[in-house]
């Protein structure tokens, strides 16, 4: 048997995307297309006194403008459909007042013939406002902070166990220090962009989403149409990294200005609006207090964290989360509290949580362990959890250590000179820095549909999508390896919310859920192949146990007899089958997640749920005990950096990350997340920052020029490396989700690595040049 | 972006005819040019396409200078032999700015003509003196890190973005326009305008007139010169200090200088104070640190980029010790 699975193989849709071939949510070619532009808020608080469109509305192409005057009445979402993803802006559907809550937020969109047109048209529309004073500026209102509920998928805000305080007095050492994060901007490559079309009470939807089944649900819910009438697709994305997790205006404003005039609309965001009108990650403030023994044990964490959110909803930065599991200390305070600003709303940004607060808490491990004396790995050895100590639960699998013993080594960590400044290469400081890395291993309930047909290839359906990660490649994998197929035969399908629910692709969960469902249901069609044979007189295996039979290369046979067998579309042709189709839906959820809502009978889902039942790899799989476990993904990330100390100038010269993520399903797509996530560390730890105006609060810096990511210049060796232990309680595949935990240890491996290289304590990101030569 | 007429000039009369009307621009390379028109920053009725004009040629002239043609495209200008050989601190400064991409496109003339890349220039939402004249400074009060702490004044802290005018006003070009009547010659340190009170004009060309080429006298000491660009990464980006120096250094003593700031400066800032406290002193630490602090000494902070004093006399005194390396 030729496994695929873990394989380095290429992209399937590499080529088309090389090649212009793959469609991304702006580039379908719809008759009788018209483009709408938005029409963004100047302001940063009042009302919208009045829009003058009369010039607009005369200008060459112009079809109309879609004002809170003229536009359609939404639905506010009932937050209780489990189907449904989450609306960006709870408090702020968008034309529906006249309230500004933030500068560029939408205030009118003008619909023209071509896209050029409508710009120009709506850069002349005046908006008088009744303008009242802001709140602006993150510390300026720490007097308003307040401790929020939950944060997202219901993670706790508020931690403790034993008496924080307590040990911190009696610790015989400790640090306390605050460490601040910026905004920062997602930028994923594709701006977001929608077309809407209407065919009589029926709409269809292409998106740039993390989620078309909750895209799907959204609008139905909103514009309050049945979910059967509403088709989302979303074949392929340019990115998302969480800012086309939730749903931003443009997915309904396309829709409304369709309804509106009576024509199909595109709305695609320009970068600038990017910024301001779809999502971005909080500001934070973070004291970390630590308190250890002089045997370098941890007796003490207190991690408190303060963020900003809108005032359009609530997000929560929870940069905490990871805090109370990630080492072992009998006592531990987390503390989350939000102050709210007239700012657009943030919203998940890769790993939201520990890319923040694995930062600050562990620059503040290298602040304790440079006060205990101890090398820092073998500070965070010494305090290695061997269990959730929070939860009080097993992990499912842990290899932490040998993290940091293979990235030790692949940096060159025995060069690392305990005291700082002390090592140069030419008039250069050399630093080397280390920090731990994680992030929960989510799975939720997905469903697939897989399909053999007699001409030997096959097919996945799956309502899930590729963001641009390799989902499309990794299933693939896990579908031909099922079917028993080459990998060229097998033909995943995903984005496209007709299809079975599959997971939203964010938490990075997609591999850990719809790999299973897929495999099952490609495990599935192919038992009813050999059901089919055993049970047919003129089959060579007439009369075999199923579980004889094995899967080779498009043929069943039986046992090792290579003669005893005969191709799937042997059975199926004889039977005078064009195809035979299996589902399957896994419940399994690592999370307490409410996203299993029962389905009426008769509908697909509750169809899907019957045939899982008599599935095999289903029934597996939901047979696994998973109670007594926590799961996590966890790693050790390195970072050696030179510093010019009179200029300031930082260069990163080597990276090394090594991830205990489960099972690799292909090489090359996992070592391009990790170092995908590590680029992304990169940039917040040395010079990504959304500024606002500090008099009105309208951002500043709000395109590409102005809001630095690192360049091909900056990016140095990168040393990719994975433990590849299975995990033997997520899924029969093993692999946990892989696309956040390359961003949570690299900021603070870099912050600590300039630490070691200047003996300067930056603590407040981006660390620019100009903070190393204060 | 507002509707315009686009014209094809042939020959340089053709366009300096097609720019008196219309509230015409040239239009050569386009890189910072459509942009602006994009963003309704430049809303020109004309573009005139200069690209056909025969501006190409790098000539070498026989008292070692040189001169180029304004439609030269930074790539070729930056890997031109002789400028490399003799003009090093050009080379480096036009290698240090933008991508492959655009250097292969931006020309000589338009680098000339770069606009500030001032984020509330760039943003129609906000208050430019520079854009709308009498609108206000928003930077002035707002987030300024990246502005200019010479030759600001109180109606505008717009820094000046190119590098190539850097290495130019080092090396004291002469630029060289043509108008309906004829050409003239314009000193590089009289070119570009400080804002003072009128921040939207920025430099001493005509509407009509055209850049034709730049010249570079004869500097021999130039051979040993130098540009150091220091920035928030390792390329495309602007300075947040950058120096062109040039030193003639004669048994220790330095005989002749050129000194010129980046990042800085409301224009290319050439620093005649640094260049005095240099010329007949002795080349060490110790000058290099009188220099830097002479060239600084007028720098004006605002709240965000007061980083910008101490960062910018490093700059220079690494440039100065840098070449003086090069002996």
């Amino acid at each position: 048997m030729n496994e695929s699975l873990g394989k380095p193989i290429d992209r399937v849709d590499g080529r088309l995307k090389v090649t212009g071939g793959a469609t991304y949510a702006a580039e379908y070619k719809i008759k009788n297309l018209a483009y709408g532009a938005p029409v963004l808020s100047t302001i940063t608080k009042g009302r919208v006194k009045n829009i003058d469109i009369q010039q607009a509305e005369k200008m060459p192409g112009v079809i109309g403008v879609m004002t809170s005057e003229n536009c359609m009445m939404l639905h506010t979402p009932s937050g209780s459909d489990p189907g449904s993803g989450k609306f960006a802006e709870k408090d702020l559907l968008p034309l529906q007042n006249d309230r500004v809550l933030y500068g560029g937020q939408y205030i009118a969109v003008v619909v023209a013939e071509t896209a050029e047109q409508a710009e120009q048209a709506a850069a002349t529309i005046k908006v008088t406002y009744d303008e009242q004073k802001p709140v602006v500026g993150f510390e300026a209102n720490f007097s308003t902070a307040y401790q929020p509920g939950s944060g997202l998928g219901g993670a706790k805000t508020q931690e403790k166990r034993g008496d924080a305080d307590a040990a911190m007095q009696s610790a015989a050492f400790t640090t306390d220090e605050t460490y601040t994060t910026p905004v920062y901007s997602h930028n994923a490559m594709e701006p977001h962009a929608t077309i809407a079309e209407w065919n009589g009470d029926k709409l269809t939807v292409y998106d740039a989403t993390q989620s078309v089944m909750g895209v799907q649900g959204l609008l139905s819910n909103i514009l309050g149409i049945p979910k059967e009438n509403t088709q989302v697709y979303a074949l392929y994305i340019g990115g998302g990294f969480g800012s086309k997790g939730f749903t931003w205006a443009n997915t309904l404003l396309a829709p409304m200005a369709a309804k509106q005039f009576n024509r199909p609309v595109k709305i695609e965001l320009k970068r600038q609006q990017v910024f301001s009108a779809a999502g971005r990650r909080t500001q934070t403030q973070q004291k970390i207090g630590l308190g250890a023994g002089v045997d370098g044990k941890l007796t003490s964490i207190k991690h408190d964290t303060i963020s900003e959110t809108s005032f359009v909803d609530e997000f929560v930065e929870t940069a905490g989360v990871a805090t109370s599991m990630i080492y072992s200390s009998p006592n531990v305070e987390v503390k989350h509290s939000l102050v709210r600003l007239n700012r657009g709303t943030p919203c998940p940004m890769r790993a939201p949580g520990e890319s923040v607060g694995m930062y600050a808490l562990e620059v503040a491990m290298d602040e304790m362990a440079n006060k205990l004396k101890m090398d820092p790995v073998q500070f965070r050895i010494t305090n290695h959890s061997d269990m959730d100590e929070q939860k009080k639960k097993q992990f499912s699998s842990k290899y932490l250590k040998e993290c940091y013993q293979r990235g030790a080594e692949a940096i060159g960590w025995s060069n690392r000179s305990a005291e700082p400044g002390m090592t140069k290469q030419g008039n250069l400081l050399v630093g080397y820095g280390v920090a731990t890395a994680t992030y929960p291993a989510n799975r939720s309930a997905s469903s697939a549909k897989a399909t053999l047909f007699a001409d030997g290839h096959a097919e996945i359906l799956c309502g899930t999508q590729d963001i641009g990660t390799g989902t499309y490649t990794v299933m693939t994998q896990v579908a031909a390896d099922a079917f028993g197929l080459p990998v060229d035969q097998v033909k995943v399908k995903l984005g496209d919310s007709s299809y079975p629910k599959g997971a939203q692709s964010g938490g990075s969960q997609v591999s850990a859920s719809v790999g299973p469902p897929i495999r099952a249901a490609a495990l599935g069609a192919v038992s009813k192949v050999v059901k089919m044979a055993i049970a047919d007189e003129k089959s060579p295996l007439y009369g075999k146990k199923e579980e004889d039979i094995v899967v080779n290369s498009g043929r069943i046979q039986f046992k090792d007899h290579s003669n005893t067998s005969e191709s799937f579309t042997d059975v199926l042709r004889r039977k005078g089958l064009d195809k035979v189709e299996a589902q399957a839906k896994t419940n399994v959820s690592t999370r307490q997640q409410q996203d299993a809502a029962p389905a009426p009978d008769g509908s697909p889902e509750a169809k899907i749920e019957a045939e899982s039942k008599t599935n095999a790899a289903v029934q597996a799989d939901e047979k696994t005990d998973r109670k007594d476990y926590v799961f996590h993904s966890f790693g050790a990330q390195f970072a050696k950096v030179l510093v010019d100390p009179d200029l300031g100038t930082i260069r990163v010269e080597k990276i090394a990350s090594v991830m205990d993520i489960g099972t690799v399903m292909n090489l090359k797509t996992a070592t391009n997340q990790i170092m995908g996530g590590i680029l992304f560390g990169m940039g917040m730890a040395l010079m990504e920052e959304t500024k606002y105006d500090p008099n009105n609060g309208r951002i500043v810096t709000r395109d590409l020029a102005q809001y630095l990511v690192p360049v091909h210049a900056d990016i140095p060796e990168i040393d990719v490396q994975f433990i590849e232990k299975p995990d033997p309680f997520i899924s029969p595949i093993g692999a946990r989700g892989i696309g956040e935990i390359g961003v949570t240890g690299m900021a603070a491996a870099i912050a600590n690595a300039i630490y070691n290289a200047t003996g300067k304590r930056v603590r407040d990101l981006p660390i620019t040049p100009d903070k190393l030569i204060a | 972006m507002e509707p315009f007429r686009f014209v094809k000039a042939q020959d340089n009369l053709a366009a300096i005819r097609a720019a008196g009307i219309n509230q015409a621009k040239f239009i050569a390379g386009g890189t910072n040019m459509l942009d602006l028109m994009k963003l309704n920053i430049e809303t020109p009725k004309q573009v005139v396409d200069i690209n056909k004009l025969s501006l190409y040629k790098i000539e070498e002239l026989q008292n070692g200078g040189i001169r180029i043609g304004a439609l030269v495209k930074n790539s070729d200008l930056s890997y031109n032999p002789y400028i490399i050989k003799n003009f090093p601190v050009l080379s480096e400064a036009l290698l240090s700015g933008a991508s492959p991409q655009l250097r292969n496109m931006a020309t000589t003339g338009g680098n000339l003509m770069q606009r500030t890349r001032c984020p509330y220039f760039y943003n129609t939402d906000f208050a430019c003196n520079k854009r709308v004249p009498g609108s206000g400074c928003a930077a002035i009060t707002g987030y300024n890190r990246m502005n200019a702490i010479l030759g600001t004044s109180d109606k505008c802290i717009a820094t000046h973005p190119s590098d190539m005018c850097v290495a130019m006003a080092a090396l004291g070009a002469i630029i060289h326009v043509q108008g309906p009547k004829g050409s003239r010659a314009i000193p590089f340190a009289d070119f570009h305008l400080l804002p003072g009170q009128t921040p939207h004009i920025e430099h001493n060309l005509k509407q009509d007139e055209l850049i034709t080429h730049v010249e570079i006298p004869a500097l021999p000491f130039a051979v040993k010169s130098y540009y150091l660009k220091v920035r928030d990464r390792a390329s495309y980006e602007f300075a947040l200090a950058s120096a062109a120096v040039a030193l003639d250094i004669q048994n220790g003593t330095i005989n002749g200088a050129r000194v010129a700031l980046g990042g800085v400066g409301t224009k290319p800032w050439r620093s005649l104070e640094a260049e005095r406290a240099l010329i007949g002193a002795p080349a060490n630490a110790q000058t290099y640190r009188t220099a830097a602090n002479a060239a600084l000494a007028e720098a004006k902070p605002h709240k965000d980029n007061a980083f910008k004093i101490e960062l910018a006399k490093r700059t220079l005194v690494r440039a100065l010790t840098t070449v003086e390396g090069m002996s």
